[in-house]
């Protein structure tokens, strides 16, 4: 892949992307707008975060890719493999020793270190885009912080369902000021926003970067006679027995059998290999072999 | 003096023989064969079987080749093929747990009776042209595995057993056909979907797109995309009973989509749908979000008048060969019409000018 230049993107390209990031930085919570640029990967596979991490990888980084928690997600191995052919950087699945995670829909369960960037991939960066489609109104609803509309629906979902409805890509405000969508991570991630690493959010299609700097405050949007709850499956996972770790539901037989498990992969992994086992795990070693 | 235009005829003869010129290309290149297409442009092939409404790889690759690799125009051959054949009656409904899967994710459990299967898909290739190709074409060996036995159960099923998932009722035994009778409003789903199914691909992404930027927006999930051939059974009189008289490569798209309920209601899923013949995931997966955005009255929702909400805005505009025809028209002779629209401008800024005239 000589080729191409280091991490694909050409120089001048990623100078631009890390204004943006910049700028991101400053004003957190704020939609930048960027000249997003085609990928050799399709708009919704994460050409955003693909963009971003390009920007900010140097070659001592050590990078690492989750998707849906996992690093051995489809997309997620092949993210990774773009940047092993474009980089040759080092590549991780032990998010303590990462310093770039690129993640799709999770905040690993281990908390991050202020020398690690946590990288979002965006599909929709406009969290009031399901109440207004037009992006010219939402920016001037942003621009004059009139955050109205939001409060009304999470209050009509109350009384249409008794609770709010809205599970995942569930809306906060940053550092008292702007609304954000922190992209579709479950609720249960949402109060892991508030952390020591550098949180930048890419999203390609639709040309936009935005940052949440380390030590930010977030805030999900609630009540007070309504509070943000983050919740999960009521489970322990059935192969390393955590109990408040995010979980995934698998179907295991045609009796629609269900069996519960860490949707962060090296959390459990990690666990197993400390030696919890849970209801239907095996030690680390046994299945390994 | 002048002699009035004519040589229609002559300068149609002429088009004729110039495009089928074009057509072939240089000579010296060697000529593409029908079965060439079918084999290594089989994606072409089963759009153009798919919006054709005709399952035929070989016409599909033929008309191809005689349209010049224009697909809209090659529908259209299949679709004038298409109407000329006599219909000898309707098969079973196609059975798709039955389908044998060569691709088959779901995009709401990371696993599930039946697996995961990736198949021959592009989702995980890096877009870099593949200067090598140019070169050379060597088939490349690949390793296989023995083909799964078996009905893959539907990962709708699950949920729906525990009632997660809105009831389908049942439709009339014989649903209406849209290439027998005019599509009249407010259409059934059958026909909706029939329409959807050999709509324009490009017309029913950006419907569907539409809906995920916030124009009705419906939250879909891909519960299940499974591409494979299912069996074909019709039955026969003379037998009294159904036998299998071949088979077609289908993609099915189901989505699992926003819920609703009240207090009092629990809330459930509700359903998407797509199914197109060939390997068409794309437009599969459009399909089922532009059904689902369509069935707002039947599912209590608002209308919030967005395009993909608007029945007959879709099903009026999805038919790639109706819109093209009447779109291309607009360049044939119209030099009647235009003339007495001269005459009449000419009129009006004539008495325009004689009033601003008076008036000073």
């Amino acid at each position: 892949m000589s080729d191409y230049n280091f991490a694909y993107l050409d120089e001048q390209t990623k100078r631009m992307i890390r204004r943006a990031i910049l700028k991101g930085l400053a004003i957190p919570g704020y939609q930048v707008p960027f000249a997003s640029r085609e990928m050799p990967m399709p708009y919704g596979w994460g050409t955003g975060g693909v963009q971003v991490s390009a920007a900010v990888l140097t070659p001592e980084d050590t990078f690492k890719v989750i998707d849906q928690g996992a690093d051995d997600t489809t997309n997620a191995v092949s993210i990774r493999r773009f940047f092993e052919k474009t980089a040759d950087v080092a590549v991780t699945e032990a998010t303590g020793e990462a310093s770039v995670i690129q993640t799709r829909h999770r905040i690993p369960e281990q908390d991050l270190r202020e020398d690690q960037i946590l990288v979002y991939q965006v599909p929709i960066p406009e969290p009031l885009r399901f109440l207004e489609p037009s992006e010219v109104e939402t920016r001037k609803m942003h621009a004059l912080e009139e955050y109205g509309l939001m409060h009304v629906k999470l209050y009509e979902d109350i009384s249409q369902h008794g609770a709010i409805a809205t599970s995942y890509a569930y809306p906060v405000k940053v550092e008292g000021r702007y609304v954000m969508d922190p992209s579709p991570i479950p609720k249960f991630d949402n109060p892991k926003l508030n952390m020591a690493g550098i949180q930048l959010f890419g999203a390609g299609r639709e040309q936009r970067i935005y940052a949440v700097p380390p030590y930010t405050d977030v805030v999900s949007l609630d009540f007070e006679d309504y509070p943000f709850e983050a919740s999960k499956a009521d489970h322990a996972c059935d192969l390393c027995g955590s109990t408040d770790s995010y979980l995934d539901e698998l179907i295991v037989d045609d009796a629609g059998g269900r069996m519960f498990m860490c949707s962060d992969t090296d959390y459990c992994c990690s666990r197993r290999k400390a030696g919890h086992i849970g209801a239907q795990g095996v030690p680390y070693a046994e299945d390994a072999a | 003096m002048y002699v009035a235009v004519k040589g229609g005829e002559k300068a149609i003869d002429n088009a004729h023989a110039w495009l089928a010129e074009e057509r072939r290309g240089d000579t010296s290149v060697a000529e593409l064969s029908v079965a060439q297409i079918r084999e290594q442009l089989a994606l072409a092939v089963n759009r153009v079987m798919a919006e054709g409404s005709l399952y035929d790889p070989d016409l599909a690759a033929l008309a191809i080749k005689q349209s010049r690799g224009d697909l809209i125009e090659a529908i259209f051959l299949i679709r004038a093929y298409r109407t000329t054949l006599p219909r000898f009656g309707g098969s079973e409904s196609v059975d798709t747990e039955k389908m044998a899967c060569d691709r088959r994710v779901s995009a709401t459990f990371k696993d599930a009776p039946g697996g995961q299967v990736l198949g021959p898909t592009f989702d995980y290739t890096h877009r870099l042209l593949d200067f090598k190709l140019a070169a050379d074409g060597e088939a490349p060996q690949v390793q296989t595995a023995d083909t799964p036995t078996g009905e893959t159960p539907h990962i709708m099923s699950f949920l729906d057993r525990e009632n997660l998932i809105q009831d389908e009722p049942a439709g009339p035994e014989t649903p209406d056909d849209l290439t027998r009778a005019p599509l009249e409003l407010p259409a059934s789903r059958a026909l909706r979907l029939q329409s959807l199914t050999r709509g324009d691909e490009g017309f029913i992404l950006g419907m569907a797109y539409s809906t995920q930027r916030g124009y009705a927006r419906n939250h879909a999930f891909v519960a299940e995309l499974r591409i494979g051939a299912v069996p074909v059974e019709m039955d026969i009189p003379e037998l009294g009973f159904a036998v299998d008289i071949g088979e077609v490569t289908l993609t099915e798209c189901e989505t699992v989509n926003q819920f609703q309920g009240s207090k009092t209601e629990p809330p459930q899923f509700t359903r998407g749908y797509g199914l197109v013949f060939g390997m068409t995931e794309r437009k599969a997966i459009s399909m089922a979000l532009v059904d689902r955005a369509l069935r707002w009255k039947e599912l209590g929702e608002d209308n919030v008048g967005a395009p993909a909400q608007d029945e007959e805005f879709v099903l009026y505009h999805a038919d790639n060969i109706q819109a093209t025809g009447f779109l291309e028209h607009i360049k044939l002779p119209h030099y009647v019409d235009f003339q007495s629209e001269l005459e009449l401008i000419r009129k009006l800024r004539r008495e325009a000018q004689a009033m601003q005239e008076a008036a000073e």
